[in-house]
């Protein structure tokens, strides 16, 4: 065991307005080391390293570097620290070559010209020293994805990082670029670096890690060497022990079946990726509240788009909506029809933020208040005033525009917005996702309401004890693929998360 | 009263004064006011209190107005129309050839040059709605197109009531009625009828945007077209409505164009399209789409109709005048920014 980290974390705390996603979270990253930093969706892991790379300024606590106290103002000034990230979305710039990417930000010149011939002496040096097989004077966007990293992870190390943080680094390569990328960090270690690791995958724990801590609704949950830490104990630090009482699932009662899919399957829109969703099949009653839970990359939101008819690419398999059979062709069809989506992501696919919330309210139902194409502006005020009472909306004037109400209120105008078309089939994808509390409840209550007057709804949330709060029914899915389909009492959060991550529930146990 | 309270009252009071000012549609309308400010102190030895003044300046602000009604619309959807220069050309051009070398009636004239417009625009729709073309690429395309088609069909000269004949001899036509009747006057003899056609134009587009679904469609194309898709709007047959709807309208200004020059020339509306956009944003539409309205850009023609016919009757040499028209847009439009932050 090491004595002194590199870099050691104190007391993190931030907040994102009212809401704190870290609370005095230490973490430490010791030299020739993999810690690996664990928690599901949500816990706080992405905004830990965010701190450290210099992409959040406004934390409480301190950050030390090698015993003296540092405050990354920027990424490219963590950079300079000897700080890398390499993240999920790599930065890689697709038109330039493999050397023009390599020295990004930092030209190798001659003469005040940019030395091509340089470059690519020097990029070749690089390359081999990290074992990465690839031309210097290829274009980065005809290298796969794997290659592609390699390469950002090269350009980490050539500025001397002596700590590299990975953010889920395998979630698109396959088994054998995998263990290239392995044999990439044994490299690192020997050469003294500490590594922070990401990974939503099970199998990958112990064979990267060698020191673990656990995150938890931004709280330090629990730390252990990998070695002595076994997977149930890890899964409980990660999902804690009880769920709250918070979440009250009122006695539902189910109606007839409403919704049959069978061997759902969707492509890749890349060619030569694995199918986003693989053979799923599944039933819904009215009524009922189906969680399909599943880790980022499960192709649990990819199901809700393509059952809405709001991806480009055709989905195979059948589906049967209200016993006929339905194929979604565009959401204009599919909202027609009764069904309705809730994205995860308000801000960019749900709302139109320049539009007042009476406008966002009734923009999928607009038709019913323009007969002949002519709007009424007293019908829409109408519908919009009595929506925003049953969701609870708290506006100054619903005449405001979408962008200046509060997160809370944002989400209860989207909801308004999908009740409008009176839906018989809600698809809510992460419906509390930055919301406070108190709207949390009311969101719970009017999921609550909706089903007891026979409205479906399949629900993902990227807060597990939500999930199994709130379901009747858990479908978990990996991969695309449905991995489990368990009743209420069944779904224990180590079953759920177990299958979320490919693992037999047997094998925990 | 305490001090602290006051200061807190003085801050209300200001705050509700920054919040008036806030509002776009006032900071347009500050803008014009400062231009006819500036009118009223250079005002020419009196000839800015002319009735004549006022009416010449709408009525040489009115073609450049009608075309900024469709770029608005398209502007509003997230999209720009580089193409309505061209476009008034070529239906200038085709509505010369209809009336005075064929001498089709005036209705005929009208409904088919206004039909050459239209589809100039769904094919710009189409290219942008079905195909993805970017609108600045699929626009610049049509501006080009047109140019050429107007030239075509015009054997490249100006097409006016001197026909030329096999022998190199000119024919000399009556100037069509319908000509005269739209470079008339009316309301005795205070208001040009291109004017009113501006007017109608303005109504009509107004209408279409605060009143009818199709209007609301646009501004949520422009404000998130993702969710607008998501929330069952027609995206693709609204933003080519859209272009059609800016064709419909450089045609509107063509046939204006064609009766107040008595030819169609192929040369005509050469940059208009640019005059079109500057009217658009000094009035306060954003070009990144969904804010605005035909009310901004109503105050952004008179604005930059008014700011032209003051420099003119200064007798501000061109060179001057455009180099100060530019200054004006840029801060203009510097203006409105700060009202959204």
């Amino acid at each position: 065991m090491s004595a002194s980290p590199i870099v050691a974390l104190k007391g993190i705390g931030k907040s994102f307005g009212e809401t704190a996603v870290l609370r005095d979270v230490d973490f430490n990253i010791h030299p020739g080391e993999v810690h690996l930093l664990a928690g599901e969706n949500g816990a706080g892991k992405s905004t830990l390293i965010k701190i450290l790379a210099g992409v959040y300024q406004d934390y409480s606590g301190s950050i030390e570097l090698e015993g003296t106290a540092i405050r990354p103002r920027s990424p490219a000034d963590a950079q300079a620290l000897g700080i890398a990230v390499i993240h999920q979305e790599l930065s890689i710039v697709p038109s330039m070559t493999v050397a023009d990417n390599l020295f990004l930000g930092g030209f190798l010149c001659r003469g005040g010209l940019v030395s091509d011939r340089l470059q690519r002496a020097e990029a070749r040096k690089l390359l081999s020293e990290f074992g990465v097989d690839v031309d210097p004077g290829g274009l980065a966007g005809d290298l796969p994805v794997s290659a592609q990293q390699m390469i950002e992870i090269t350009r980490a190390l050539r500025a001397r990082a002596r700590v590299v943080v990975m953010d889920e680094p395998t979630s698109a390569l396959n088994a054998v670029d995998t263990e290239r990328l392995y044999g990439l960090i044994a490299r690192l270690k020997e050469r003294r670096c500490g590594i922070v690791y990401i990974t939503h995958k099970m199998e990958e724990i112990h064979r990267v890690a060698d020191r673990i801590t656990v995150l938890r609704d931004g709280a330090f949950a629990g730390a252990a060497k990998a070695s002595e830490l076994p997977i149930a104990r890890l899964i409980e630090w990660m999902v804690g022990r009880t769920i709250d009482k918070q979440y009250h699932r009122e006695s539902p009662a189910f109606g007839a079946e409403l919704l049959r899919v069978e061997n759902f399957s969707v492509a890749n829109a890349k060619a030569g990726l694995p199918p986003l969703v693989c053979d799923a099949s599944f039933s819904l009653r009215s009524g009922e509240i189906l969680g399909v839970a599943g880790l980022q990359g499960s192709g649990n939101s990819e199901l809700f788009w393509a059952l809405f008819g709001a991806l480009e690419q055709r989905p195979s398999g059948s589906v049967y909506f209200a016993g006929e059979r339905f194929d979604a062709r565009s959401p204009q069809a599919s909202i027609r029809k009764g069904i309705a989506l809730l994205t995860n992501d308000r801000k960019a696919t749900g709302l139109v933020l320049s539009m007042s919330a009476v406008a966002n309210i009734t923009l999928a139902s607009i038709a019913r208040h323009s007969p002949g194409g002519w709007r009424r502006s007293q019908s829409e005020r109408a519908a919009a005033e009595s929506a925003a009472r049953s969701v609870r909306l708290r506006a100054a004037s619903l005449g405001m525009e979408a962008g200046q109400l509060s997160g809370g209120n944002q989400q209860k105008v989207v909801l308004a917005k999908l009740m409008e078309t009176r839906p018989k089939l809600l698809l809510l994808d992460d419906p509390t996702r930055g919301v406070d509390v108190g709207a949390k409840f009311e969101i719970y209550r009017l999921m609550n309401e909706w089903t007891s007057t026979g409205t479906a709804i399949l629900l993902i949330s990227s807060e597990l004890p939500e999930l199994l709060g709130m379901s009747d029914r858990v479908m978990v899915m990996h991969r695309g693929r449905v991995s489990a389909m368990m009743d209420k009492a069944e779904a224990t959060p180590q079953r759920v998360l177990a299958a979320a991550m490919g693992q037999r529930p047997e094998r925990i146990q | 009263m305490t001090p602290a309270e006051r200061i807190g009252a003085m801050r209300q009071g200001g705050a509700a004064a920054s919040r008036m000012l806030a509002a776009p549609l006032i900071r347009a309308g500050v803008a014009l006011a400062l231009v006819i400010a500036v009118g009223i102190i250079f005002h020419a030895d009196g000839a800015f209190f002319k009735v004549a003044t006022h009416r010449d300046a709408f009525r040489q602000g009115s073609v450049f107005g009608i075309l900024a009604c469709g770029m608005t619309v398209v502007v509003i959807s997230g999209g720009i129309d580089l193409a309505v220069g061209s476009i008034l050309a070529l239906v200038a051009v085709s509505f010369s050839v209809m009336s005075i070398w064929w001498q089709w009636p005036a209705g005929a004239a009208v409904v088919a040059s206004l039909a050459v417009g239209t589809a100039c625009g769904v094919i710009s729709g189409g290219l942008v709605a079905k195909l993805r073309l970017q609108p600045f690429i699929a626009t610049l395309a049509m501006m080009v197109f047109a140019r050429g088609l107007a030239k075509t069909f015009s054997g490249g000269t100006k097409v006016s009531t001197a026909i030329p004949r096999p022998g190199g001899s000119f024919d000399y036509a009556q100037i069509p009625e319908v000509f005269r009747w739209i470079d008339s006057r009316t309301l005795g003899g205070n208001v040009s009828m291109v004017t009113m056609i501006f007017a109608v134009t303005l109504l009509v587009s107004w209408i279409a945007l605060e009143r009818h679904r199709w209007g609301r469609e646009l501004y949520a194309i422009g404000g998130n077209e993702e969710a607008a898709r998501l929330s069952g709007v027609p995206v693709g047959l609204s933003k080519t409505l859209a272009y059609a709807f800016c064709g419909l309208t450089a045609a509107v200004a063509a046939l204006c164009q064609a009766a107040q020059e008595q030819q169609g020339d192929p040369e005509a509306g050469a940059g208009y399209e640019l005059t079109a956009i500057a009217i658009v944003v000094v009035g306060g539409t954003t070009l990144t789409g969904a804010r605005g309205g035909i009310g901004f850009t109503l105050i952004g023609t008179i604005t930059i109709g008014y700011l032209d016919k003051i420099l003119s009757i200064n007798a501000v040499p061109e060179a001057s005048r455009l180099m100060l028209t530019g200054a004006i847009i840029v801060g203009a439009v510097l203006a409105q920014r700060r009202g959204r932050t």
